[in-house]
């Protein structure tokens, strides 16, 4: 069954050499040559010879790493297309080593039915430069009241389904998903939000809003939400992914069902695992999403379930949005900040270079993991894989700027800031889809 | 001389605040001359834009800017209204665009959401100076607090202890007040309604409490204006403003003689504050008022001028 769609490239013809292979699915890590032949990963090994007409691409000092798979993205399109368009995303994408990536239904239409799903799986086909997929919406037109037609809708390819920028505003409704999700043998993706305690909210709620006068985003907030969810999913047997956890409340709730034996997964932001609040005192809007910047202790407490595996995924929730809207006062601003091209080396540098998490463990929680929740074939670094790979070279330093931002719109918290690993090959489906080597 | 606004107290060193008083305490005698006026600023342009009505604000700040010579402007932004976040974003963008080409040297505004004055001060040459956005700040308010409390208690505040009693959560009096206070050394207790109280608000350095018993214990009661809104229903901070005055209301029988009350106006009587007190001679409210005229000079004059050069003012006065 089809989850993704992208244009047809020229098959690679690559040998890849000297890089350390890091692929925790295989438990590979060393140095090694990879050789991909057709689009294939033919033989990995030392001292492999490249056959007539593949190109040499000397890794030395650099990973080679299975490619990363983000669960959470906003690709605008349609209606937004000033925004963000399936080009523009794609390639956004592979500039941070990403070999597939999901767009959420809030699009304007909303993805609702099969018609629109096939539509931009068509158009996919014609401008995606890496594998993309489509969730669906939960309720027509993100209303909260009437459920999509999951089955037709989960045969037309969608990856899931989500009111992703919504919440679903009762606990009958959530259920109700849940359970009728199963005709299509989708997941259901919670953004978890109880709609009273967010109203008019701007930022979360503690002693950084008290000081800033901005109406605080309580943390319970999400917890209650999720916790609703939960207790749903364990009652109906059900599966349920929770989107962007931003608190400790929220882990201590998610560690509970896991143990309980309930069907849940769940990603966290590089946004949410390398700021806090308190950076909201700059009043700029880049550092303004939802869920907001929590507390030092959420995020310590993020960081750690990342690394334990209570939280199985990094997801981006690369929000793109247009410097109209985006350069307002923060109040008046939208939530929400892209990330494709910096996730990767944002969370490299903060929590691999500084020691906290092994670099095998983010790889997996950046691709394999990812991957197995889209019901995508787990990227791997192997001979016999379809080449769904990046190669990042661990040194460089680079600074982030609007203008060597890939993603149309340059909303991102990190502009101006320098950080350490670059992706500098990306190879999805056994394509080139980004090349910053010449 | 890079620009320079005054956005937060956080802006201010000690000894900035320090300055401004002193700045604004020379100034008085030109209040009370004859021809009110000094060419300080003669041939500097101050725009004032105000997205919110305060006439009070906006002519304390006009008529301070008139004495100075300024030649200024008063721009009233429109589509305060619910639902036109973006338009008026945009707008406040394109309006600091415009009246950049006035090259203005100072631009006041108020605006109804916190941050916005940092919108406009990316987007404009002139110096930025917050007379009140969102609930954020009020800085020239806690500067004209600290000029009051220096003409009734002397010039050294500390250890002085202050109650602000009220609605904290949606007060930027409150915030600017407590960053001023305490950078002087001022002992700040801050009472409010539990619903009222910004959660994490101690870490600001002040004593949190829900109820009056220790009013007592204050030099200053700082009553801040408490808005009926709070007490309608959907709102859900307060049951009724009736229960508001019967449990934090700040009446003659729960002061002391010798506290000294103060009010950031306007006042909504017998809700926050009885009409005794009110209109007690003791209290520190119409000094506030006309603090804010000297104070609203000094702080125009230190934004053009610099915090550094003492001997200019002297030579102009």
């Amino acid at each position: 069954m089809e989850r993704t769609w992208h244009k047809q490239l020229p098959a690679a013809d690559l040998l890849v050499q000297g890089g350390r292979v890091v692929d925790p699915g295989t438990g590979v890590d060393a140095v090694q040559d990879v050789l991909i032949a057709e689009g294939k990963v033919a033989q990995l090994g030392k001292g492999l010879v490249a056959p007539a007409g593949a190109r040499v691409v000397d890794a030395a000092g650099m990973l080679v790493l299975p490619g990363l798979v983000d669960l959470h993205a906003h690709f605008r399109t349609p209606g937004r297309e000033d925004e963000e368009d399936l080009a523009t995303v794609s390639a956004a994408a592979a500039a941070g080593g990403y070999v597939a990536a999901f767009g959420m239904a809030n699009t304007d239409p909303v993805t609702d039915s099969a018609g629109l799903l096939r539509g931009l799986a068509r158009q996919a086909e014609q401008d995606a430069l890496v594998p993309l997929g489509f969730y669906a919406a939960v309720t027509r037109g993100l209303c909260g009241e009437q459920l999509t037609e999951m089955g037709e809708l989960g045969a037309a390819g969608a990856v899931g389904f989500s009111d992703d920028g919504c919440a679903l505003p009762t606990a009958a409704i959530t259920r109700r998903a849940l359970q009728y999700a199963k005709v299509s043998g989708r997941f259901v993706a919670v953004h978890a939000e109880d709609g009273s305690l967010h109203e008019g909210g701007q930022m979360h709620e503690g002693p950084a809003s008290a000081r800033l006068g901005l109406t605080g985003i309580p943390s319970l907030c999400e917890s209650l939400d999720v916790a609703r969810a939960l207790d749903i999913a364990a009652y109906e047997d059900a599966s349920v992914h929770v989107c962007h956890v931003s608190s400790e409340d929220s882990l201590r709730t998610i560690a509970k069902a896991k143990e309980a034996g309930v069907r849940v997964t769940a990603e966290v932001t590089p946004h949410h695992l390398t700021l806090v609040d308190e950076q909201v005192a700059s009043f700029d809007p880049n550092f303004k999403m939802n869920p907001p910047l929590r507390a030092e202790r959420d995020r310590r407490a993020l960081v750690e379930a990342l690394r334990s595996g209570l939280v199985d995924c990094v997801a981006t929730d690369h929000a793109p949005h247009s410097p109209e809207e985006k350069d307002a006062p923060f109040e008046e601003a939208p939530f929400g900040v892209v990330g494709l091209e910096t996730a990767f080396s944002v969370l490299y540098g903060a929590l691999v270079v500084s020691g906290e998490i092994p670099l095998a463990t983010l790889v997996t929680r950046m691709s394999s993991a990812p991957a197995r929740i889209a019901g995508l074939q787990a990227p791997a670094v192997a001979a016999g894989a379809v080449a769904d790979l990046c190669v990042v070279d661990p040194q460089a330093v680079w600074t982030v700027t609007a203008a060597g931002l890939r993603s149309r719109s340059h909303n991102s918290p990190w502009l101006g800031r320098e950080l350490t690993g670059k992706v500098r090959l990306t190879v999805a489906a056994g394509r080139v889809a980004w090349d910053d080597l010449a | 001389m890079p620009k320079r606004d005054l956005i937060s107290m956080e802006d201010l060193s000690r000894g900035d605040i320090e300055l401004l008083l002193d700045t604004a305490e020379s100034f008085l005698p030109v209040l009370e001359r004859d021809i009110k006026k000094v060419p300080t600023l003669r041939g500097r342009t101050i725009i004032n834009l105000f997205w919110e009505p305060s006439p009070r604000t906006s002519s304390s700040y006009d008529l301070a800017a008139k004495r100075l010579s300024a030649d200024t402007l008063v721009f009233r932004g429109t589509g305060t209204g619910a639902g036109v976040n973006v338009e008026r974003g945009e707008a406040l963008k394109d309006t600091a665009i415009t009246m950049d080409a006035y090259s203005p040297d100072i631009i006041i505004m108020r605006h109804p959401s916190a941050g916005a004055c940092r919108t406009l001060s990316a987007n404009t040459t002139a110096s930025v100076i917050n007379a009140g956005d969102g609930m954020h700040q009020d800085p020239t308010q806690c500067l004209l607090d600290l000029f009051a409390l220096r003409q009734a208690f002397g010039r050294e505040l500390k250890d002085l202890k202050v109650f602000i009693v009220g609605d904290i959560l949606h007060s930027r009096v409150a915030r600017s007040d407590v960053m001023g206070f305490r950078m002087l050394g001022m002992d700040v207790t801050l009472v409010a309604p539990p619903t009222l109280m910004p959660r994490g608000i101690e870490q600001m350095g002040v004593t949190v409490e829900y109820d009056l018993t220790n009013l007592k214990d204050a030099d200053v009661v700082y009553v801040l204006r408490m808005d009926a809104e709070r007490a309608e229903p959907g709102s859900a901070y307060l049951p009724s403003l009736r229960e508001y005055a019967a449990l934090w209301g700040v009446s003659r029988a729960r002061l002391r003689p010798g506290q000294r009350v103060m009010h950031p106006g306007p006042i909504n009587r017998g809700a926050e504050i009885t009409a005794d007190v009110a209109d007690d001679d003791e209290n520190l409210i119409a000094h506030q008022v006309f603090s804010g005229l000297a104070v609203r000079m000094a702080v125009l004059y230190r934004t053009t001028v610099g915090y550094s050069d003492t001997s200019a003012e002297e030579e102009v006065l």
